[in-house]
Protein backbone atom coordinates (compact mmCIF):
# COMPACT_ATOMS: atom_id res chain seq x y z
CA UNK A 1 0.00 0.00 0.00
CA UNK A 2 1.53 3.61 -0.90
CA UNK A 3 2.71 5.59 2.09
CA UNK A 4 0.21 8.01 2.74
CA UNK A 5 -1.92 9.58 5.48
CA UNK A 6 -5.94 9.19 4.73
CA UNK A 7 -7.75 12.11 6.20
CA UNK A 8 -10.75 10.67 7.96
CA UNK A 9 -12.13 13.92 8.83
CA UNK A 10 -10.84 17.65 8.04
CA UNK A 11 -10.94 20.32 9.63
CA UNK A 12 -12.08 23.61 7.60
CA UNK A 13 -8.59 25.18 6.87
CA UNK A 14 -6.27 22.50 6.13
CA UNK A 15 -3.86 23.26 3.74
CA UNK A 16 -0.44 21.50 2.46
CA UNK A 17 2.44 24.23 2.76
CA UNK A 18 6.25 24.20 2.67
CA UNK A 19 8.81 27.21 2.52
CA UNK A 20 6.62 28.93 -0.34
CA UNK A 21 7.98 29.90 -4.01
CA UNK A 22 10.40 32.71 -3.51
CA UNK A 23 11.09 34.86 -6.50
CA UNK A 24 8.16 35.35 -8.04
CA UNK A 25 6.94 39.04 -7.08
CA UNK A 26 7.91 40.57 -10.47
CA UNK A 27 5.67 38.00 -12.02
CA UNK A 28 2.50 39.06 -9.49
CA UNK A 29 2.69 35.81 -7.67
CA UNK A 30 3.75 36.67 -3.85
CA UNK A 31 5.97 33.59 -1.62
CA UNK A 32 2.84 32.19 0.35
CA UNK A 33 4.46 29.11 2.64
CA UNK A 34 3.69 28.39 5.96
CA UNK A 35 2.09 31.29 7.67
CA UNK A 36 4.38 30.53 10.65
CA UNK A 37 7.74 29.76 8.90
CA UNK A 38 9.10 28.78 12.66
CA UNK A 39 6.85 26.31 13.10
CA UNK A 40 7.76 24.86 10.09
CA UNK A 41 11.58 25.30 11.24
CA UNK A 42 10.59 23.45 14.34
CA UNK A 43 8.75 20.29 12.98
CA UNK A 44 11.60 19.83 10.81
CA UNK A 45 14.56 19.99 13.80
CA UNK A 46 11.72 17.80 15.76
CA UNK A 47 11.82 14.86 12.92
CA UNK A 48 15.54 15.67 11.49
CA UNK A 49 14.67 16.50 8.12
CA UNK A 50 15.30 19.66 5.55
CA UNK A 51 13.54 22.57 6.27
CA UNK A 52 11.70 22.94 3.19
CA UNK A 53 9.37 19.58 3.17
CA UNK A 54 5.35 20.33 3.33
CA UNK A 55 3.45 19.92 6.06
CA UNK A 56 -0.21 20.43 6.68
CA UNK A 57 -0.81 23.70 8.28
CA UNK A 58 -3.95 23.77 9.93
CA UNK A 59 -6.02 26.82 10.97
CA UNK A 60 -7.85 26.80 14.46
CA UNK A 61 -8.56 22.92 14.20
CA UNK A 62 -6.92 19.64 12.99
CA UNK A 63 -9.15 16.53 12.13
CA UNK A 64 -8.98 12.82 12.15
CA UNK A 65 -6.15 10.93 10.55
CA UNK A 66 -4.75 7.64 9.93
CA UNK A 67 -1.75 6.23 8.29
CA UNK A 68 -1.31 3.63 5.52
CA UNK A 69 1.90 2.43 7.34
CA UNK A 70 3.66 3.15 10.27
CA UNK A 71 4.95 6.79 9.92
CA UNK A 72 6.68 9.53 12.29
CA UNK A 73 5.15 12.58 12.81
CA UNK A 74 6.02 16.28 14.68
CA UNK A 75 3.76 18.26 15.83
CA UNK A 76 3.84 22.15 15.82
CA UNK A 77 2.67 25.65 16.03
CA UNK A 78 -0.51 26.36 17.73
CA UNK A 79 -1.17 23.81 20.57
CA UNK A 80 -3.80 21.81 19.64
CA UNK A 81 -5.38 18.82 21.65
CA UNK A 82 -3.77 15.90 20.26
CA UNK A 83 -4.20 11.96 20.58
CA UNK A 84 -3.57 8.75 19.18
CA UNK A 85 -6.11 6.19 19.72
CA UNK A 86 -7.38 7.91 22.27
CA UNK A 87 -4.02 8.75 24.58
CA UNK A 88 -3.29 12.39 24.31
CA UNK A 89 0.12 12.94 23.20
CA UNK A 90 2.26 15.97 23.68
CA UNK A 91 2.57 19.33 21.37
CA UNK A 92 5.96 20.54 20.73
CA UNK A 93 7.24 16.57 20.32
CA UNK A 94 7.92 13.80 17.95
CA UNK A 95 5.76 10.71 18.19
CA UNK A 96 5.48 7.42 15.94
CA UNK A 97 1.83 6.90 14.10
CA UNK A 98 1.42 3.24 14.18
CA UNK A 99 -0.28 1.88 10.98
CA UNK A 100 -3.98 2.13 11.19
CA UNK A 101 -3.89 3.86 14.46
CA UNK A 102 -6.01 7.28 14.32
CA UNK A 103 -4.43 10.31 15.36
CA UNK A 104 -6.94 13.56 16.50
CA UNK A 105 -6.37 16.91 16.27
CA UNK A 106 -9.04 18.90 18.17
CA UNK A 107 -9.06 23.22 18.31
CA UNK A 108 -6.33 25.18 19.15
CA UNK A 109 -5.90 26.15 22.84
CA UNK A 110 -4.20 29.43 21.68
CA UNK A 111 -2.87 30.52 18.46
CA UNK A 112 -4.24 29.90 15.28
CA UNK A 113 -1.88 27.43 12.84
CA UNK A 114 -0.85 23.87 14.09
CA UNK A 115 1.38 22.09 11.95
CA UNK A 116 1.58 18.17 10.89
CA UNK A 117 4.84 17.16 9.91
CA UNK A 118 5.40 13.42 8.49
CA UNK A 119 8.65 11.98 8.23
CA UNK A 120 9.95 12.42 4.49
CA UNK A 121 7.60 15.11 4.24
CA UNK A 122 3.98 15.35 1.63
CA UNK A 123 4.22 14.44 -0.96
CA UNK A 124 2.46 16.08 -4.22
CA UNK A 125 2.83 17.90 -7.19
CA UNK A 126 5.21 20.94 -7.02
CA UNK A 127 4.08 23.63 -8.91
CA UNK A 128 6.46 26.70 -9.58
CA UNK A 129 9.01 25.49 -6.98
CA UNK A 130 6.82 24.23 -4.41
CA UNK A 131 3.78 22.49 -2.65
CA UNK A 132 1.91 24.73 -0.81
CA UNK A 133 -1.80 26.05 -1.63
CA UNK A 134 -1.71 29.71 -2.79
CA UNK A 135 -5.34 29.61 -2.60
CA UNK A 136 -6.18 32.89 -3.16
CA UNK A 137 -3.41 32.27 -6.71
CA UNK A 138 -5.60 29.23 -7.37
CA UNK A 139 -2.67 27.02 -6.79
CA UNK A 140 -3.05 23.96 -4.63
CA UNK A 141 -6.38 23.15 -2.81
CA UNK A 142 -7.89 22.86 0.66
CA UNK A 143 -7.92 19.28 2.36
CA UNK A 144 -10.98 18.12 2.61
CA UNK A 145 -12.66 14.81 4.28
CA UNK A 146 -11.67 11.75 2.95
CA UNK A 147 -8.06 13.03 0.74
CA UNK A 148 -5.49 10.65 0.75
CA UNK A 149 -2.09 12.71 1.19
CA UNK A 150 0.99 10.70 -0.18
CA UNK A 151 4.37 10.91 2.38
CA UNK A 152 7.65 11.22 1.05
CA UNK A 153 9.73 8.53 1.55
CA UNK A 154 11.63 8.56 5.37
CA UNK A 155 14.98 8.40 6.34
CA UNK A 156 13.99 7.64 9.73
CA UNK A 157 15.00 8.76 12.75
CA UNK A 158 14.20 9.10 16.35
CA UNK A 159 10.77 9.82 17.55
CA UNK A 160 9.52 10.61 21.18
CA UNK A 161 11.84 14.26 21.15
CA UNK A 162 10.17 17.77 22.56
CA UNK A 163 10.77 20.90 21.98
CA UNK A 164 10.97 23.87 23.88
CA UNK A 165 9.06 26.66 22.86
CA UNK A 166 8.71 29.94 24.10
CA UNK A 167 4.46 30.97 23.59
CA UNK A 168 4.33 33.13 20.52
CA UNK A 169 0.63 32.40 20.45
CA UNK A 170 -1.05 35.05 22.69
CA UNK A 171 -0.12 38.05 20.82
CA UNK A 172 1.85 40.42 23.14
CA UNK A 173 4.31 42.82 21.34
CA UNK A 174 6.11 42.82 18.01
CA UNK A 175 8.91 44.65 16.73
CA UNK A 176 8.50 47.39 14.25
CA UNK A 177 11.11 49.20 11.62
CA UNK A 178 9.84 52.07 9.36
CA UNK A 179 9.16 51.91 5.85
CA UNK A 180 9.24 54.05 2.92
CA UNK A 181 5.78 55.53 3.55
CA UNK A 182 6.26 55.63 7.30
CA UNK A 183 7.60 59.75 6.62
CA UNK A 184 3.77 59.96 5.12
CA UNK A 185 2.72 60.05 8.99
CA UNK A 186 3.16 62.78 10.96
CA UNK A 187 5.34 62.24 14.34
CA UNK A 188 2.88 62.46 17.12
CA UNK A 189 0.90 60.11 14.90
CA UNK A 190 3.85 56.94 14.78
CA UNK A 191 4.19 58.05 18.35
CA UNK A 192 0.28 57.09 19.20
CA UNK A 193 0.56 53.87 16.81
CA UNK A 194 3.37 52.75 19.12
CA UNK A 195 1.67 53.18 22.16
CA UNK A 196 -2.11 51.99 21.16
CA UNK A 197 -3.13 48.62 22.06
CA UNK A 198 -4.92 46.73 19.30
CA UNK A 199 -6.93 43.88 19.11
CA UNK A 200 -6.98 41.50 16.54
CA UNK A 201 -10.58 41.45 14.34
CA UNK A 202 -12.22 38.04 13.34
CA UNK A 203 -11.68 39.68 9.78
CA UNK A 204 -7.76 37.67 8.85
CA UNK A 205 -6.72 34.95 7.07
CA UNK A 206 -3.79 33.73 5.54
CA UNK A 207 -2.92 36.82 3.11
CA UNK A 208 -3.27 39.28 6.36
CA UNK A 209 -5.08 40.10 9.39
CA UNK A 210 -7.06 43.44 10.50
CA UNK A 211 -6.08 44.75 13.90
CA UNK A 212 -8.49 47.31 15.63
CA UNK A 213 -6.86 49.91 17.85
CA UNK A 214 -8.13 50.98 21.11
CA UNK A 215 -8.72 54.45 20.19
CA UNK A 216 -8.86 56.55 17.20
CA UNK A 217 -7.67 54.92 13.64
CA UNK A 218 -4.66 56.24 11.76
CA UNK A 219 -4.13 58.71 9.06
CA UNK A 220 -1.28 59.86 6.58
CA UNK A 221 -0.97 63.53 6.67
CA UNK A 222 -3.43 65.11 4.20
CA UNK A 223 -4.94 61.72 3.68
CA UNK A 224 -2.38 61.51 0.75
CA UNK A 225 -3.35 58.69 -2.21
CA UNK A 226 -0.17 56.48 -2.93
CA UNK A 227 -0.01 54.66 -6.71
CA UNK A 228 0.05 51.43 -6.05
CA UNK A 229 3.68 49.54 -4.68
CA UNK A 230 4.78 46.81 -4.15
CA UNK A 231 4.00 45.10 -0.66
CA UNK A 232 5.34 42.23 0.92
CA UNK A 233 4.37 40.25 3.87
CA UNK A 234 5.03 41.95 7.75
CA UNK A 235 3.69 45.57 5.48
CA UNK A 236 1.34 47.20 8.24
CA UNK A 237 -1.61 48.92 5.50
CA UNK A 238 -3.21 51.75 6.94
CA UNK A 239 -6.66 50.97 5.37
CA UNK A 240 -9.05 53.82 4.29
CA UNK A 241 -10.84 53.98 7.47
CA UNK A 242 -7.57 53.93 9.40
CA UNK A 243 -7.59 50.56 10.88
CA UNK A 244 -4.07 48.95 10.23
CA UNK A 245 -4.00 45.74 8.38
CA UNK A 246 -0.70 43.31 8.59
CA UNK A 247 0.49 41.33 5.39
CA UNK A 248 1.29 37.89 6.08
CA UNK A 249 2.43 35.25 3.83
CA UNK A 250 -0.19 35.26 0.90
CA UNK A 251 -0.40 38.65 0.36
CA UNK A 252 -1.10 40.42 -2.58
CA UNK A 253 1.87 42.16 -4.31
CA UNK A 254 1.01 45.17 -4.90
CA UNK A 255 -1.17 47.79 -2.73
CA UNK A 256 -2.59 51.36 -3.08
CA UNK A 257 -2.82 51.99 0.98
CA UNK A 258 -0.09 53.92 3.12
CA UNK A 259 2.04 51.22 5.00
CA UNK A 260 2.76 53.23 8.53
CA UNK A 261 5.95 50.37 9.12
CA UNK A 262 7.02 46.58 8.70
CA UNK A 263 7.30 44.09 11.01
CA UNK A 264 10.08 42.69 11.39
CA UNK A 265 9.75 38.81 9.94
CA UNK A 266 11.24 36.86 13.15
CA UNK A 267 8.27 38.13 14.49
CA UNK A 268 5.79 37.89 11.67
CA UNK A 269 5.06 34.61 13.31
CA UNK A 270 3.22 36.23 16.81
CA UNK A 271 1.10 38.08 14.75
CA UNK A 272 0.14 35.69 12.38
CA UNK A 273 -0.76 33.07 15.24
CA UNK A 274 -2.68 35.85 17.66
CA UNK A 275 -6.23 34.55 17.06
CA UNK A 276 -9.15 36.66 16.94
CA UNK A 277 -9.81 38.78 20.13
CA UNK A 278 -5.81 38.74 21.17
CA UNK A 279 -4.18 41.47 22.18
CA UNK A 280 -1.11 43.00 19.71
CA UNK A 281 1.08 46.10 20.41
CA UNK A 282 3.55 47.23 17.77
CA UNK A 283 6.57 48.92 19.11
CA UNK A 284 8.98 50.82 16.60
CA UNK A 285 12.93 49.44 16.61
CA UNK A 286 15.89 51.06 14.86
CA UNK A 287 17.02 49.03 11.67
CA UNK A 288 20.38 47.97 13.22
CA UNK A 289 17.89 46.66 16.60
CA UNK A 290 16.28 44.89 13.81
CA UNK A 291 18.79 43.18 12.08
CA UNK A 292 20.96 42.28 15.26
CA UNK A 293 16.74 40.57 16.24
CA UNK A 294 16.98 38.51 12.95
CA UNK A 295 20.27 37.58 13.65
CA UNK A 296 19.93 36.56 16.87
CA UNK A 297 16.14 35.09 15.44
CA UNK A 298 18.68 32.78 12.80
CA UNK A 299 20.81 31.50 15.19
CA UNK A 300 17.94 30.21 17.39
CA UNK A 301 16.51 28.40 14.15
CA UNK A 302 19.44 26.85 13.37
CA UNK A 303 19.89 25.76 17.36
CA UNK A 304 16.66 24.17 17.14
CA UNK A 305 17.75 20.64 15.93
CA UNK A 306 20.38 20.56 19.18
CA UNK A 307 17.74 21.84 21.81
CA UNK A 308 15.04 19.01 21.06
CA UNK A 309 15.52 16.23 23.86
CA UNK A 310 13.48 13.08 24.91
CA UNK A 311 10.23 13.23 26.34
CA UNK A 312 10.79 13.01 29.91
CA UNK A 313 9.51 9.68 30.01
CA UNK A 314 9.96 6.47 27.66
CA UNK A 315 7.31 6.76 24.84
CA UNK A 316 6.10 3.25 25.01
CA UNK A 317 5.17 4.26 28.77
CA UNK A 318 3.11 7.00 27.92
CA UNK A 319 -0.47 4.78 28.03
CA UNK A 320 0.25 4.46 31.77
CA UNK A 321 1.80 7.80 32.48
CA UNK A 322 -1.57 9.67 31.12
CA UNK A 323 -3.46 7.64 33.40
CA UNK A 324 -1.40 8.76 36.12
CA UNK A 325 -1.82 12.15 35.30
CA UNK A 326 -5.28 11.96 34.84
CA UNK A 327 -5.57 10.65 38.32
CA UNK A 328 -3.21 13.65 39.58
CA UNK A 329 -5.27 15.84 37.75
CA UNK A 330 -2.65 17.08 35.45
CA UNK A 331 -4.99 17.03 31.98
CA UNK A 332 -2.45 19.00 30.16
CA UNK A 333 -0.72 16.54 28.28
CA UNK A 334 2.30 18.37 29.22
CA UNK A 335 4.42 15.00 29.88
CA UNK B 1 12.60 78.41 -9.35
CA UNK B 2 13.69 74.88 -9.96
CA UNK B 3 10.72 72.64 -9.23
CA UNK B 4 11.99 70.69 -5.41
CA UNK B 5 10.46 67.29 -7.13
CA UNK B 6 13.26 67.03 -9.75
CA UNK B 7 15.67 67.03 -7.37
CA UNK B 8 13.98 64.47 -5.70
CA UNK B 9 13.35 61.44 -7.95
CA UNK B 10 15.12 58.58 -8.46
CA UNK B 11 14.97 58.15 -4.59
CA UNK B 12 16.29 54.70 -2.34
CA UNK B 13 14.52 53.96 0.64
CA UNK B 14 14.94 51.15 2.63
CA UNK B 15 11.65 49.26 2.53
CA UNK B 16 11.38 47.11 5.82
CA UNK B 17 14.63 45.18 7.46
CA UNK B 18 15.02 42.95 4.33
CA UNK B 19 14.24 45.54 1.20
CA UNK B 20 15.36 48.46 -0.32
CA UNK B 21 13.17 50.69 -2.60
CA UNK B 22 14.24 52.86 -5.67
CA UNK B 23 11.72 54.83 -7.04
CA UNK B 24 11.42 57.10 -10.13
CA UNK B 25 8.64 59.32 -8.94
CA UNK B 26 5.28 59.39 -6.80
CA UNK B 27 2.80 59.53 -9.64
CA UNK B 28 2.38 57.61 -13.35
CA UNK B 29 4.46 58.83 -15.84
CA UNK B 30 5.69 56.86 -18.54
CA UNK B 31 9.48 57.63 -18.51
CA UNK B 32 9.24 56.55 -14.46
CA UNK B 33 7.40 52.98 -15.60
CA UNK B 34 10.16 52.79 -18.02
CA UNK B 35 13.07 53.87 -15.74
CA UNK B 36 11.63 51.41 -13.37
CA UNK B 37 11.89 48.25 -15.79
CA UNK B 38 15.71 49.39 -17.51
CA UNK B 39 16.38 49.83 -13.70
CA UNK B 40 15.06 46.32 -12.90
CA UNK B 41 16.46 44.57 -15.78
CA UNK B 42 19.89 46.38 -14.87
CA UNK B 43 20.18 45.09 -11.31
CA UNK B 44 19.27 41.26 -12.74
CA UNK B 45 22.44 41.50 -14.44
CA UNK B 46 24.30 42.77 -12.24
CA UNK B 47 23.46 40.12 -9.44
CA UNK B 48 24.64 41.76 -6.43
CA UNK B 49 25.28 39.22 -3.69
CA UNK B 50 22.99 39.36 -1.00
CA UNK B 51 20.17 40.47 -3.43
CA UNK B 52 17.20 37.32 -3.11
CA UNK B 53 14.75 38.99 -5.75
CA UNK B 54 14.00 42.09 -7.28
CA UNK B 55 10.35 43.42 -8.63
CA UNK B 56 8.84 46.49 -10.40
CA UNK B 57 5.65 47.97 -9.47
CA UNK B 58 4.33 51.00 -11.73
CA UNK B 59 7.41 53.29 -10.82
CA UNK B 60 9.89 51.72 -8.81
CA UNK B 61 12.08 48.70 -8.13
CA UNK B 62 12.14 46.68 -5.27
CA UNK B 63 15.10 44.36 -3.95
CA UNK B 64 14.40 41.65 -1.61
CA UNK B 65 17.65 41.25 0.62
CA UNK B 66 19.31 38.92 2.89
CA UNK B 67 20.47 41.51 5.50
CA UNK B 68 22.26 38.87 7.15
CA UNK B 69 23.84 37.71 4.15
CA UNK B 70 25.13 40.90 2.97
CA UNK B 71 25.49 44.35 3.96
CA UNK B 72 22.26 46.48 3.30
CA UNK B 73 24.73 49.65 3.13
CA UNK B 74 26.93 48.17 0.39
CA UNK B 75 24.14 47.07 -1.70
CA UNK B 76 23.13 50.82 -1.39
CA UNK B 77 25.93 52.17 -2.48
CA UNK B 78 25.84 49.66 -5.16
CA UNK B 79 22.50 50.91 -6.51
CA UNK B 80 23.55 54.70 -5.89
CA UNK B 81 26.39 53.96 -8.57
CA UNK B 82 23.79 52.48 -10.67
CA UNK B 83 21.44 55.01 -10.40
CA UNK B 84 23.86 57.74 -11.26
CA UNK B 85 25.38 55.66 -14.23
CA UNK B 86 22.73 56.95 -16.77
CA UNK B 87 19.38 59.16 -17.35
CA UNK B 88 16.99 55.90 -16.44
CA UNK B 89 13.69 58.12 -17.63
CA UNK B 90 15.59 57.82 -21.40
CA UNK B 91 16.63 54.05 -21.50
CA UNK B 92 14.87 52.02 -23.76
CA UNK B 93 11.51 49.51 -23.63
CA UNK B 94 12.47 46.25 -22.53
CA UNK B 95 13.47 43.29 -25.36
CA UNK B 96 11.72 41.41 -27.24
CA UNK B 97 8.15 43.25 -26.60
CA UNK B 98 4.78 41.96 -28.76
CA UNK B 99 1.44 43.18 -29.60
CA UNK B 100 -1.27 41.06 -28.47
CA UNK B 101 -4.59 41.13 -29.90
CA UNK B 102 -7.27 40.20 -27.01
CA UNK B 103 -10.96 39.55 -27.76
CA UNK B 104 -13.45 41.78 -25.83
CA UNK B 105 -17.03 41.63 -25.15
CA UNK B 106 -18.24 44.54 -24.00
CA UNK B 107 -20.61 45.04 -21.58
CA UNK B 108 -23.72 42.71 -21.96
CA UNK B 109 -24.22 40.21 -18.91
CA UNK B 110 -20.25 39.00 -19.42
CA UNK B 111 -19.52 42.73 -18.07
CA UNK B 112 -22.51 44.44 -16.25
CA UNK B 113 -20.51 47.89 -15.53
CA UNK B 114 -19.56 49.51 -18.68
CA UNK B 115 -22.20 51.67 -18.85
CA UNK B 116 -21.34 52.64 -15.14
CA UNK B 117 -17.88 52.93 -16.33
CA UNK B 118 -18.76 55.08 -20.02
CA UNK B 119 -20.94 57.01 -17.42
CA UNK B 120 -18.09 57.75 -14.79
CA UNK B 121 -15.93 58.59 -18.02
CA UNK B 122 -18.67 61.15 -19.51
CA UNK B 123 -19.27 59.30 -22.92
CA UNK B 124 -21.84 57.04 -24.26
CA UNK B 125 -21.51 53.53 -24.62
CA UNK B 126 -20.43 53.55 -28.15
CA UNK B 127 -17.67 55.90 -27.70
CA UNK B 128 -16.61 54.09 -25.23
CA UNK B 129 -16.21 51.18 -26.69
CA UNK B 130 -14.32 52.60 -29.31
CA UNK B 131 -11.96 54.20 -26.58
CA UNK B 132 -11.41 50.75 -24.76
CA UNK B 133 -11.36 48.87 -28.02
CA UNK B 134 -9.21 51.42 -30.31
CA UNK B 135 -6.43 52.27 -27.61
CA UNK B 136 -3.24 50.26 -28.16
CA UNK B 137 -2.36 50.21 -24.14
CA UNK B 138 0.86 48.89 -22.85
CA UNK B 139 1.32 46.86 -19.79
CA UNK B 140 3.36 49.21 -17.37
CA UNK B 141 3.56 46.00 -14.42
CA UNK B 142 2.55 42.65 -13.56
CA UNK B 143 1.08 42.60 -10.14
CA UNK B 144 -1.35 42.36 -7.37
CA UNK B 145 -2.10 38.70 -8.66
CA UNK B 146 -0.21 36.15 -10.59
CA UNK B 147 0.18 37.32 -13.82
CA UNK B 148 -2.05 40.12 -13.75
CA UNK B 149 -1.35 43.52 -15.84
CA UNK B 150 -1.89 47.19 -14.87
CA UNK B 151 -2.22 48.23 -18.87
CA UNK B 152 -2.18 52.26 -19.91
CA UNK B 153 -2.75 54.71 -20.50
CA UNK B 154 -6.71 55.43 -21.62
CA UNK B 155 -7.90 59.36 -22.85
CA UNK B 156 -8.04 61.53 -20.28
CA UNK B 157 -12.03 61.13 -19.97
CA UNK B 158 -10.60 57.60 -18.27
CA UNK B 159 -9.62 59.56 -14.69
CA UNK B 160 -12.02 57.97 -13.28
CA UNK B 161 -11.82 57.14 -9.59
CA UNK B 162 -12.26 53.38 -8.08
CA UNK B 163 -15.56 52.66 -6.66
CA UNK B 164 -15.67 52.96 -2.95
CA UNK B 165 -17.77 49.80 -2.33
CA UNK B 166 -16.08 46.69 -3.84
CA UNK B 167 -17.36 44.19 -6.20
CA UNK B 168 -17.78 41.31 -4.52
CA UNK B 169 -16.15 39.17 -7.24
CA UNK B 170 -14.88 39.67 -10.97
CA UNK B 171 -14.11 36.37 -13.27
CA UNK B 172 -11.19 35.41 -14.49
CA UNK B 173 -10.04 37.32 -17.96
CA UNK B 174 -12.29 40.36 -16.28
CA UNK B 175 -11.28 43.88 -18.22
CA UNK B 176 -11.41 46.33 -15.45
CA UNK B 177 -10.96 50.65 -15.43
CA UNK B 178 -10.01 53.21 -13.68
CA UNK B 179 -7.19 55.67 -13.49
CA UNK B 180 -6.81 56.11 -16.74
CA UNK B 181 -5.78 52.11 -16.48
CA UNK B 182 -7.15 48.87 -17.36
CA UNK B 183 -6.16 45.60 -15.12
CA UNK B 184 -7.46 42.06 -16.76
CA UNK B 185 -7.68 39.89 -13.98
CA UNK B 186 -5.91 36.70 -14.10
CA UNK B 187 -8.02 35.69 -11.02
CA UNK B 188 -11.11 35.63 -9.21
CA UNK B 189 -11.46 38.43 -6.43
CA UNK B 190 -12.96 41.10 -5.48
CA UNK B 191 -12.32 44.65 -6.96
CA UNK B 192 -13.07 48.56 -6.45
CA UNK B 193 -12.34 48.86 -10.66
CA UNK B 194 -15.77 48.51 -12.64
CA UNK B 195 -16.06 45.79 -14.92
CA UNK B 196 -16.33 46.79 -18.74
CA UNK B 197 -15.20 44.16 -20.58
CA UNK B 198 -14.74 40.24 -20.98
CA UNK B 199 -11.83 38.08 -22.21
CA UNK B 200 -11.40 33.97 -22.55
CA UNK B 201 -7.51 35.02 -21.61
CA UNK B 202 -6.24 32.52 -19.05
CA UNK B 203 -3.46 35.19 -17.50
CA UNK B 204 -1.55 32.87 -15.31
CA UNK B 205 -1.15 29.10 -16.40
CA UNK B 206 0.95 27.20 -13.76
CA UNK B 207 1.05 23.91 -15.28
CA UNK B 208 2.66 25.33 -18.30
CA UNK B 209 6.22 25.80 -18.93
CA UNK B 210 5.28 29.78 -19.86
CA UNK B 211 3.09 30.36 -16.62
CA UNK B 212 2.40 33.99 -17.11
CA UNK B 213 1.67 35.07 -20.40
CA UNK B 214 1.94 38.87 -20.83
CA UNK B 215 5.21 41.31 -19.97
CA UNK B 216 5.79 44.66 -18.78
CA UNK B 217 6.51 46.49 -21.88
CA UNK B 218 4.09 44.07 -24.01
CA UNK B 219 1.59 46.22 -26.00
CA UNK B 220 -2.73 45.09 -25.82
CA UNK B 221 -5.40 45.71 -28.30
CA UNK B 222 -8.93 44.72 -26.85
CA UNK B 223 -10.52 44.43 -30.06
CA UNK B 224 -14.74 43.71 -29.73
CA UNK B 225 -16.80 40.62 -30.33
CA UNK B 226 -19.90 38.80 -29.82
CA UNK B 227 -20.37 36.56 -26.52
CA UNK B 228 -21.23 33.97 -29.07
CA UNK B 229 -17.75 35.00 -30.72
CA UNK B 230 -16.05 34.73 -27.38
CA UNK B 231 -17.77 31.50 -26.36
CA UNK B 232 -16.21 29.85 -29.04
CA UNK B 233 -12.69 30.80 -28.53
CA UNK B 234 -12.89 29.71 -25.16
CA UNK B 235 -11.57 26.48 -25.84
CA UNK B 236 -8.74 27.92 -27.25
CA UNK B 237 -5.88 28.46 -24.48
CA UNK B 238 -5.56 31.87 -25.01
CA UNK B 239 -9.02 32.54 -25.53
CA UNK B 240 -8.82 33.70 -29.32
CA UNK B 241 -5.82 36.07 -28.47
CA UNK B 242 -2.81 36.62 -30.49
CA UNK B 243 0.76 38.21 -30.53
CA UNK B 244 2.99 39.48 -33.10
CA UNK B 245 6.69 40.48 -32.00
CA UNK B 246 7.37 44.23 -31.82
CA UNK B 247 10.38 45.44 -33.95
Amino acid sequence: MTRALIVRQAGPGLSLQDTGRPGYLVYGLSRGGAADRLALAEGAALLGQPGDLAALEMAGMGGAFEATQTIRIALTGAPMQAAIDGTAVTWNASHTLAAGATLTIGAARAGVYGYLHVGGGFDGPVTLGSRSAHLASGLGARIESGASLPVGPDKGGETGLALPVDDRFSGGTVRVVPGPQTGLFPDDEIARFDATQFTRDTRGNRMGVRVVPDGDGFAPEGGLSVLSEVIVPGDIQITGDGTPFVLLAECQTTGGYPRIGAVLPCDLPRVAQAAAGTGLRFRFVTPGDGVQAMSRARAHRKALAKSAHPLLRDPHTIRDLLAYQLISGVTDGGL
Amino acid sequence: MTDPAAQQWPRIRPAGLDGLLVSFGDRLSEPANRAALAFRAAVERAGWDGVEECSTSLVSVYLRLDPLAADPGTIRAQADALLAGRNWYDAPLPQGRRLWRIPTVYGTGLAPQLHEAAQEAGLGVDDAIAHLSGTRLRVQTIGFAPGQPYLGELPPEWDIPRQTALTDSVPVGALTVAIRQVVLFSVSTPTGWRHAGQTAIRLFRPESATPFILRPGDEVLFPQVTPEELENMRSDADGGARAEALA
